[in-house]
């Protein structure tokens, strides 16, 4: 995967194709985790290894668009407080990932460790403090309830892509030739 | 597992008319406008004038139904969180205090509460017909042109242009690995556990995203053998010019925001009281 200078094509077909795979994911992929209006969305997990894999740019834009586009199909309105959110959870695991050489196929308990504190980081910024203080500038809902949705969202979603995420990260990089891992017969 | 989605329908209207970019200019100006203003008539005013252009469409209920009663669930939802969690806001905005009904506890229903939740209220009904009439009427080939038109950078509208190409195919291959994985045995279905939920889920999701994944390195080898993002610019098939009906369109849309930040902030503040 060669990266060129401001946007290449294959981050362009990444953010086309991550935002439907966020949409899709968005309305099929959540599970009801059995506590009242928090789900587990799949499609965070799924954010978090295209940010991993195509960089902060890419991981903004997915977040972004796909987010506005799943509340329109399916809820008729964007919900700009949460789309500006995922934009940011993307960017940001995006950025602390970058060292991650996940392409060649490195993802062993160091990057894991890398991986999780960044994607926590991000969460925590985006669902504890962004989401809620936008809800209530843009909204003007009551600090109470959007807080408390706040944290039940970021937790819930720091979980999935823990596990969901690291999994289907570990899956991919299974499925990348390592380097150097050539051996001389003889 | 149908999608119940919002989709682009053939019709003949003036909606439907529209250019494309007039239309999301249109729903810019409307959302944003809607987001600010708390001032009661501005938004009945725009409620009642989003209902006669969702009159004048003539797109079919059978369209947006299930929509329609997502939004409804959500907003009834919403509307009682707000109470839950925040009996007296009416009272902190407004700063009065009319007792209507003592619940429980700190619940207690005050008229400034119910106020306040009925802006809450118009504030999403002003937004939701125009949103739908959008999505139903705007052609997604023509989307992408008017992102471009509205100063967007072509590459970013071509990617969303990706992703409403892609959505169909991406729900195909989703209810094609979800069906077989079924077929296995597989459940992702209430009556599984959470746990063993989560792991069936999985297992559908990687088959889903690497293949993705290999497809998103096929597409961008085609474009980039088709030399795209040499230009400055590029043009679109679906591009239409803006005609007479556009610009006033457009023009009479921006007049009534401007009425409606005019009339909110006149007095100094974003939230229209009756107390």
């Amino acid at each position: 995967m060669a990266r060129r200078n401001g946007l290449s094509i294959i981050t362009i077909v990444a953010i086309g194709i991550g935002s439907a795979l966020f949409v899709i994911l968005g309305r099929f992929g959540s599970i009801p985790s059995g506590i009242p209006n928090t789900s587990i969305e799949t499609t965070y997990a799924l954010l978090a290894l295209f940010s991993l894999l195509y960089g902060p740019v890419a991981g903004l834009l997915i977040g972004l668009i796909g987010h506005t586009l799943k509340d329109a199909f399916f809820y008729g309105s964007p919900w700009f407080s949460w789309v500006i959110s995922s934009g940011l959870v993307g960017l940001i695991i995006g950025l602390a990932a970058s060292r991650i050489s996940i392409a060649d196929g490195n993802f062993g308990r160091k990057e894991i460790i890398t991986f999780n504190v960044a994607q926590v980081a991000a969460n925590a910024i985006a669902w504890f403090a962004v989401a809620p203080v936008l809800d209530i500038l843009i909204y003007a809902e009551p600090a109470d309830k959007v807080f408390t949705q706040g944290l039940v969202a970021g937790a819930a979603n720091m979980v999935t892509v823990g596990v969901i995420g690291t999994l289907l990260a570990a899956a991919f990089a299974k499925t990348r030739t390592k380097q150097g891992s050539l051996r001389k017969l003889n | 597992m149908r999608a119940r989605m919002l989709t682009f329908t053939r019709q003949d209207s003036p909606v439907h008319r529209l250019n494309g970019a007039a239309k999301l200019i249109i729903f810019i100006l409307w959302s944003v406008s809607a987001m600010i203003t708390y001032d009661t008539r501005c938004l009945l005013a725009m409620l009642l004038l989003s209902l006669a252009a969702f009159r004048m469409s003539r797109v079919k209920f059978g369209d947006y139904a299930v929509v329609l009663y997502v939004i409804l669930l959500f907003l009834v939802l919403n509307q009682m969180a707000i109470f839950v969690f925040s009996p007296l806001e009416g009272t902190r905005i407004y700063g009065t205090r009319h007792e209507l009904v003592h619940l429980a506890g700190r619940y207690t229903v005050t008229a400034e509460q119910l106020f306040y939740q009925l802006n809450v209220a118009l504030k999403y009904a002003v937004v939701i017909p125009l949103a739908i009439l959008f999505l139903l009427t705007t052609d997604p080939g023509e989307f992408a042109a008017s992102l471009n038109r509205i100063g967007v950078n072509y590459k970013i509208a071509y990617a969303v242009s990706l992703a409403l190409r892609y959505i169909p195919d991406i729900q195909r291959d989703y209810e094609q690995i979800s069906f077989s994985a079924q077929a296995r045995g597989i459940d992702i279905s209430r009556r599984e556990k959470l746990p063993k939920r989560i792991k069936n889920m999985i297992s559908i999701l990687t088959p889903l995203i690497l293949s993705s994944i290999e497809r998103i390195e096929r597409i961008s080898a085609a474009m980039e053998l088709r030399g795209f993002g040499t230009g400055r610019r590029r043009t679109w098939f679906r591009s239409k010019p803006f005609t007479f009906g556009d610009w006033v369109a457009v023009g009479s849309v921006c007049a009534i925001v401007a009425v409606s930040a005019v009339i909110t902030f006149y007095d100094g503040s974003r939230f229209y009281s009756i107390f």
